[in-house]
């Protein structure tokens, strides 16, 4: 799924969130955002996912202007797991995953045996298939990020969009987390706040003030100079003896 | 997971419960026409049934048979329909704002509602019953506007919207008092106060003309979006990114809701906890889903309403108690064990 963005922006009660973004994605790419608190990162997500009234710039998917697509024909191409997910109502988890099917039904094509097996499929993808009759509010913090997951499978979808999707998991919940979703085959854009965790990404978008500053693969993209400017960090590239990957050590340059 | 795959086992249960919600709204109604001051025995009732419908030419009491035919059963079902209309704008409302509280009443719609029935009753614009209608439709509209433009100004959070929803309230309360106090006789304002309070009594078959339609059409926007109200459980912009045109939808469901609420509040007046009481009750019966939700929470509301009729009919003998006064006395135990319950279940 080819996704294009030209001078995307967007501008909140006269504040420029972000502006003149211009960026493409390749099919089957993942692609990090990257930046400092209020940097942007959620709101281009947003923007590239068609969910912000009024952007100045164009999205394209597929080379079809966002605009022009019907939010049903969007949200079957593009899921979103966003930062925060709650609900007061008492759903199950097999419910909230079948949320994921709303763009391919209606009052007229109502849930059936072949959603059934895409709702059991993506549950199992995620490893919660075990779980699908626990009530959502049961949920640990990780459980839930696996069944928002879940769900965005369910929307069988060929772009997937997280928004720091690591966010208050512990360790292993992270890298596993992550794992999956590198092995999933899908295109995938997503915001990290772990240096370290955007390294494992096919490329990098650094955003600063609501602009990006620079887009490319992680070893190029993440400089000393970059890190210590953006990052307001002093970094110290090291080589992991155990299988030579590069990590990153930070210490705290005061302003 | 293959058993599914023929559509008559999905068409089956549905048709099934379809039939047998029929069958309990279908018996409410009949105990509605069976049961008042004058009790009347099954066989009268459907022997008036009968002339009245294959003009059978059996023989009963004229004055039985209008009973039946000209009072009971106009009053039990425009009782259903106010029950199903109102329980639905409460299953709408609380999926949309996402707050547990919402409903008409808390969010100002019928108060409105109310301030534009007054007015026209009083005012004397338009007149007639599609007068008062149109002016409780139109004052509903007005109150929800203000309501939410009042929640938008104040951040737009589930939590303003129901502040601003009691301030609007208060604020068409006020003005009906005020309309009352300014314009109204004694007469008018002994009626008018009454008719606040929820009264089915001078209901007839004209009433029924309006009050069915509206409930049929609102409950089958509902059940048509029902899926689209699912996808609001985690707010409006996962709704979005599932697909679902929340402006329209909104539009069309908030549409329904004013229809539904400013109807029944101009035929038989405020009528509290209906639309808060039963979905939350219903919740429980057949889960958070609206697929489910919709057709159980439209039954129970009729139900309820029709037997909340009957128990204001029979209370005090030779005497009619406001039906608002009787859904408030079931209604809030009701609600306060439904919390007490819910609680220990989590």
């Amino acid at each position: 799924m080819k996704l294009e963005a030209k001078s995307l922006g967007w501008t909140a009660r006269s504040r420029r969130i972000v502006q003149d973004v211009s960026l493409a994605v390749a099919p089957g790419e993942t692609l990090g955002l990257i930046g400092p608190n209020g940097s942007g990162k959620s709101t281009l997500l947003r923007l590239l996912a068609g969910l912000l009234p009024r952007p100045s710039g164009t999205v394209l998917l597929e080379g079809q202007p966002l605009s022009t697509l019907s939010k049903r024909d969007i949200a079957r191409q593009i899921a979103v797991v966003e930062q925060i997910a709650e609900t007061s109502e008492a759903l199950l988890v097999r419910d909230v995953v079948e949320l994921g099917r709303t763009p391919w039904l209606s009052a007229l094509a109502p849930f059936g045996a072949q959603d059934r097996a895409i709702v059991a499929e993506a549950l199992e993808a995620v490893g919660m298939d075990h779980m699908a009759r626990n009530s959502w509010a049961t949920l640990s913090g990780g459980e839930r990020q696996r069944v928002q997951i879940a769900r965005a499978l369910a929307q069988r979808p060929r772009l997937l969009m997280l928004d720091e999707p690591t966010n208050h998991l512990d360790i292993h919940h992270q890298l596993s987390l992550l794992r999956l979703v590198g092995n999933l085959p899908v295109t995938v854009i997503m915001a990290l706040h772990d240096l370290n965790q955007a390294m494992g990404c096919d490329r990098l978008a650094v955003m600063d003030g609501g602009r990006m500053v620079a887009c490319g693969r992680p070893e190029e993209v993440l400089t000393t100079a970059r890190l210590a400017a953006i990052f307001r960090v002093q970094a110290t590239r090291l080589r992991d003896p155990a299988d030579g990957a590069t990590v990153f050590r930070f210490q705290c340059r005061e302003a | 997971m293959t058993v599914a795959a023929d559509p008559l086992v999905i068409v089956r249960p549905i048709a099934l419960r379809g039939l047998l919600g029929a069958a309990i709204l279908a018996l409410a109604i009949l105990l509605g026409v069976v049961i008042g001051e004058t009790p009347l025995p099954l066989s009268t009732v459907a022997a008036a049934f009968a002339n009245r419908i294959w003009d059978a030419g059996l023989a009963v009491d004229p004055i039985d048979a209008g009973i039946i035919w000209s009072y009971r059963l106009p009053r039990t079902l425009v009782a259903a329909g106010c029950g199903a209309g109102l329980a639905l704008s409460g299953v709408v409302l609380q999926a949309l704002v996402r707050n547990a509280l919402a409903d008409p009443y808390l969010l100002g719609v019928s108060a409105g509602a109310g301030a534009g029935a007054v007015a026209v009753t009083i005012l004397g614009v338009g007149g007639g019953l599609i007068g008062i209608s149109g002016g409780a439709f139109a004052g509903a509209t007005l109150a929800f506007g203000v309501v939410a433009v009042l929640a938008r100004a104040a951040g737009g959070g589930s939590a303003q919207l129901v502040l601003a929803g009691i301030a609007g309230s208060q604020l068409f309360n006020a003005l009906t008092s005020f309309l009352i106090a300014k314009s109204a006789n004694a007469e008018q304002a002994r009626g008018i106060m009454f008719w606040l309070l929820g009264n089915l009594s001078g209901v007839r078959w004209p009433d029924v003309v309006l009050a069915a339609p509206v409930a049929v059409v609102g409950f089958l926007v509902c059940l048509w979006f029902a899926r689209a109200m699912d996808a609001f459980s985690f707010g409006v912009s996962s709704a979005a990114s599932l697909g679902v045109p929340v402006r329209r939808v909104q539009l069309m469901l908030i549409g329904a809701v004013t229809l539904m609420t400013a109807t029944m509040v101009s035929l038989v007046g405020s009528i509290g906890f209906v639309g808060l009481v039963i979905p939350h009750a219903m919740r429980f019966v057949v889960g958070p889903r609206h697929a489910r939700l919709v057709p159980a929470s439209a039954l129970a509301g009729a139900v309820f309403l029709i037997l909340a009729d009957i128990v204001s009919r029979m209370l005090i003998p030779g005497q009619v108690v406001p039906i608002g006064v009787v859904t408030a006395l079931v209604g809030a135990p009701g609600f306060a064990l439904i919390l007490v319950r819910n609680r220990r279940r989590l």
